[in-house]
């Protein structure tokens, strides 16, 4: 009997005393990144890992911004086999750290030093009580605007409008012209993206702080937000009649093509550009909403490590390591139309509109201008920001004014 | 003849699966439509809140009014035409085979064929009122799709087509049910053609309208992947129905307390109603 | 209508096929649009008219899809998936017929007490919205070591089929004459010898229904497809859905149509092959009340 304990106390002594021998070289990936551009640039990082002998596992659920793939993860986590990683944006990433059911990256990122690399605003998601939960591959931002040269030329737009109301007054220029002034999809979180521009461009970087963020009941019910939702209407009279549930990148195409002159989008949209062979500069131009230069509204996707077993850790480790390598954040934010999430990837092989993004990027985070969006979950958690959608869209479709739509949006942020 | 150990036995594992599966699931739902779960269960208590937060939901109430919108719709024109197809496909007509299968044929495909199908042909833009824009009919509007108002009744002309073959099928098979002799007896006696069917064949057909009434409600409750694919719940959250927001308020906007108050709601609304129809199937069973 | 009456060629009778043409009509148009589509190259989907012939006729959109299309990170199209799909439905509309008759013969063929109650039980369980079952199913494949697997999706599937398929069988042999499952018991047959050899083989009719129904709704699953499965394991609608809902690149509109089609091949077949046995299985009391 004796020698039976011994024995099992020595097999649970070598369990646990180090790697196993029988380590599982494979990651589980479940992201929404299932074509084109996307699906390439993904593909970067699989054949990256392949070459240090780990396999790559897909798992896409396509959908909704991410909408059916996190249906998906509750359910894998709660079953207790979770993927090796997921694909998340903001809150979400927050919330999932709450649930403790995540890993520990702090070995990685002490190694890599990312810490100094990676922006603290971004850090505020990648870190959980001071661990890092999170490996972020770009940085998207919100406050972009897309022009159609050659529309605008015909309009009789000649530079970049430097204040809203030039903004505006263009727009109506490119209308009366024949254009569509505003290509837009009417879909709630297209909407609520406008709005991440018009709230900066309208109260600056404190309001979109104290109302958005810090959710202070006085910001949020004040003339200034009134004003928003007076800029939102204006822009509603530059759609065209079919906008309603449009796609975004339908929108874009109305750009490229040349029925539209502008479109408000996150800087995604240029990958349809480049797709269709523009070139900024000479066919389109990108330029940040008009009152917002200076200031970035980001969204940073962001693959989250779930707690796996012994035998998954290594390969989980080497996942995190080659998202954050500065070739594959190079490589992979060139497709995407981002920037990298880290700040030390030199911008030798973006475009002029990557190498101005980049450019911004470092200038807000230098001056603390960096706040994340509150279309696209990194202003608010999930029910907040659904709440924001709630009264925008409605206010954009018409079913509310401006002064319903401010009160409707102080009652849903009430804390 | 009286059931032995066997027959109980071999039973028994439905019946636990059902209840488990089932009946068990549901508690757990209206356990957490108490609590205050947002992102994953959590095994608090908090009374009322979530039911209350519920009610004060607009998009709640859209979902209800929609729902009651879609449901008498869909479920009315369906039996209607689905009835209606039955009693011409009836007609001896040739070809029955090739007219039945193409009314029968949408049933087998998924909603989110169906609803990108009718999604593009509904699409002012580029479905049908552009094509009659093209054939010269330039005033031909048909942009319910963009409609606030209106788009509602775009996924009940989905729902309807994707149904209507199927409760085709079962009149189909009830009117040919239907005891011959008394059809000749009626002629005999100089009824006519739609005098027969209105007053002997339909009457009879009762158990068949419970019969579709039930798969139909069945659909109109479990819509969640028509919406989706055909309007995404808009515009904006116009077409919203309580399965979608149980799906919204459960895993997009992290509030799962809410969202199983609303699947307890929708669940005490499908019992009031098919519970009738369950108590007249065990009565018929008791009664032989 | 069981008479034949005269079929000469009257104004009734015209306007009667006037009348099914139409609706015939009405009934292909969705599909007519997403085949027409599925042929044209991409540029004249752009451009042209959703209604209108293909200008250019082109077989790579089905090609694609099929092969070549991207699903995740890998250009796999929707083959592999189609096979998993298969893995799935086979087994799953099997068993859950199987328990289907099963319950079906146990609540008509013998008597005992709560018979009603359980039946109505199961009849209320096809109502239940899968949204609620997604956390605690999942709990519960993690406890049984499905997670993940083909198995746990036809665990699920088939679970969730019971209430049909025993409201279809049990009013099936509610309606079976009593006589011949009486004498078949005086002459000395068990439990199983009803089953086997008097019951079961008259009930083709059903048993098509059945099948029909089930192969129907678990191939076009999706959202227990998603959820329970994982890289190995994800069924065609799941892959349907990365093909058609991908948010970024170009829309290709030609190869998502002709993969709706791919993927919804296997239920048009079965539908259009047995069509007429599903009315006659329908007929034979099935689901008559």
């Amino acid at each position: 009997m004796r020698r039976k304990i011994i024995a099992t106390v020595l097999a649970g002594a070598f369990s646990f005393a180090g790697p196993s021998f029988a380590a599982d070289n494979s990651v589980e990936v479940l992201h929404w990144w299932t074509s084109g551009g996307e699906a390439a640039a993904l593909n970067v990082l699989k054949g990256n890992l392949e070459k240090q002998g780990i396999k790559w596992n897909d798992m896409p659920v396509a959908g909704g911004g991410g909408e059916a793939a996190m249906t998906a993860v509750r359910a894998r986590v709660t079953a207790g086999n979770p993927p090796t990683a997921v694909q998340m944006l903001g809150f979400d990433i927050t919330d999932w750290g709450k649930q403790g059911v995540v890993a520990d990256l702090n070995a990685v990122a002490a190694k890599e030093g990312w810490d100094k690399t990676v922006p603290a605003a971004l850090q505020k998601f990648s870190k959980y009580n001071g661990k890092w939960i999170a490996a972020p591959v770009n940085v998207h931002s919100t406050n972009w605007v897309w022009a159609n040269k050659e529309v605008l030329a015909k309009a009789g737009v000649t530079s970049e409008p430097k204040t809203w109301d030039e903004f505006i007054a263009d727009a109506e220029k490119v209308q009366k012209a024949g254009f569509i002034g505003l290509a837009h999809g009417g879909q709630p979180w297209q909407d609520a993206t406008l709005f991440d521009g018009v709230v900066m461009a309208t109260g600056g970087i404190d309001y979109y702080r104290k109302a958005f963020i810090d959710l202070d009941q006085k910001a949020i019910n004040s003339p200034t937000t009134e004003k928003v939702f007076r800029r939102m209407s204006q822009l509603r009279k530059l759609v065209d009649k079919d906008f309603s549930g449009r796609d975004w990148n339908v929108a874009s195409g109305m750009v490229i093509s040349g029925k539209a002159g502008f479109q408000m989008m996150g800087d995604w949209a240029k990958g349809e550009f480049i797709n269709a062979k523009k070139v900024p500069g000479k066919d389109f131009l990108c330029f940040r909403t008009p009152g917002t230069q200076g200031t970035v509204s980001f969204n940073s996707d962001q693959f989250v490590m779930f707690k796996v077993g012994a035998d998954k850790e290594a390969a989980q480790a080497k996942l995190a390591s080659a998202i954050m390598d500065p070739g594959f954040q190079s490589a992979f934010n060139v497709v995407k139309g981002s920037v990298p999430a880290r700040t030390d990837v030199p911008d030798t092989a973006f475009d002029a509109c990557g190498k101005k993004g980049m450019k911004d990027l470092a200038e807000a985070n230098k001056k603390n201008t960096l706040v994340g969006s509150i279309a696209h979950g990194h202003a608010v958690p999930a029910s907040l920001k659904n709440a924001i959608y709630d009264v925008v869209t409605r206010h954009f479709n018409g079913q509310l004014d401006d002064k319903k739509a401010v009160a409707a949006l102080a009652s849903a942020l009430k804390q | 003849m009286r059931a032995g150990a066997l027959p109980k036995l071999l039973l028994s594992p439905s019946v636990l699966l059902v209840l488990v599966c089932v009946y068990g699931y549901i508690m757990f739902t209206i356990y957490l439509s108490f609590t205050s779960s947002m992102l994953m269960p959590l095994y608090d208590w908090a009374g009322t809140a979530s039911y209350q937060r519920l009610f004060a939901q607009e998009n709640w109430h859209v979902a209800l009014s929609n729902l009651w919108v879609f449901a008498s719709l869909y479920i009315g024109v369906a039996v209607v035409l689905g009835l209606g197809f039955a009693i011409l496909i009836d007609q001896h007509i040739r070809a029955e085979g090739m007219f039945r299968s193409i009314f029968l044929y949408p049933m087998a495909l998924s909603f989110i064929v169906t609803g990108t199908a009718w999604k593009w042909l509904l699409d002012p833009g580029v479905g049908l009122e552009h094509t009659m824009h093209d054939l010269g009919w330039e005033s031909f509007a048909f942009g319910w799709i963009k409609d606030s108002d209106m788009a509602i009744y775009c996924v009940v002309i989905a729902a309807v087509w994707q149904t209507t073959g199927f409760v085709m099928a079962l009149f189909l098979a009830g009117l040919r049910g239907v005891d011959a002799e008394q059809i000749s007896a009626a002629r005999v006696d100089g009824a006519r053609t739609w005098q027969i069917y209105l007053h002997i064949i339909i009457p009879q057909l009762g158990p068949v309208f419970v019969s579709a009434f039930v798969i139909l409600a069945h659909m109109a409750i479990k819509s969640y992947d028509l919406v989706i694919a055909l309007t995404n719940g808009g515009p904006g959250r116009s077409t919203w129905l309580p399965s979608v927001f149980m799906y919204q308020y459960s895993f997009t906007r992290n509030e799962m307390s809410v969202g199983a108050a609303s699947a307890v709601m929708m669940l005490a609304a499908i019992g009031l109603v098919v519970l009738p129809y369950l108590f007249s199937e065990m009565h018929k069973v008791k009664n032989g | 209508m069981a008479e034949r009456r005269s079929t000469g060629i009257g104004p009734d009778r015209i306007l009667l096929y006037a009348v099914l043409l139409s609706l015939a009509f009405l009934f292909l148009l969705p599909v007519y649009v997403m085949v027409v589509n599925s042929v044209k190259p991409l540029d004249e989907i752009r451009s042209g008219n959703l209604m209108a012939l293909p200008i250019e006729w082109t077989i790579e959109p089905w090609l694609t899809a099929w092969s070549t299309a991207q699903i995740g990170v890998q250009p796999t199209g929707l083959r592999p998936y189609f096979v998993n799909s298969f893995l799935l439905v086979v087994p799953a509309v099997a068993i859950s017929t199987l328990v289907g008759a099963l319950n079906g013969y146990i609540l008509t063929q013998f008597r005992f007490r709560g018979a009603h109650v359980l039946f109505a039980a199961m009849l209320f369980s096809v109502f239940i919205p899968f949204q609620i079952v997604l956390i605690p199913m999942a709990k519960t494949l993690g406890v049984l070591g499905l997670a993940g697997t083909v198995k746990g999706l036809v665990f699920v599937n088939v679970v969730y089929g019971i209430g049909f398929t025993t409201l279809f069988f049990r009013n099936y042999y509610a309606a079976f004459p009593h006589e011949l499952v009486s004498s078949a018991r005086m002459d000395g047959a068990d439990f199983f010898g009803v089953l086997f050899r008097i019951l079961l083989p008259s009930s083709a009719p059903i048993i098509v229904v059945t099948v029909i129904w089930q192969f129907t709704n678990i191939w076009n699953e999706f959202l227990f497809g998603a959820s329970f499965s994982d890289f190995s394991s994800f069924p065609i609608t799941v892959a349907l859905n990365n093909l058609v809902n991908s948010s970024t690149g170009v829309k290709e509109y030609n190869v998502h149509f002709a993969g709706a089609f791919i993927a919804a091949i296997p239920t048009l077949v079965v539908y259009l092959v047995s069509g007429k046995y599903f009315v006659r299985g329908l007929m034979a009391g099935s689901v008559k009340g």
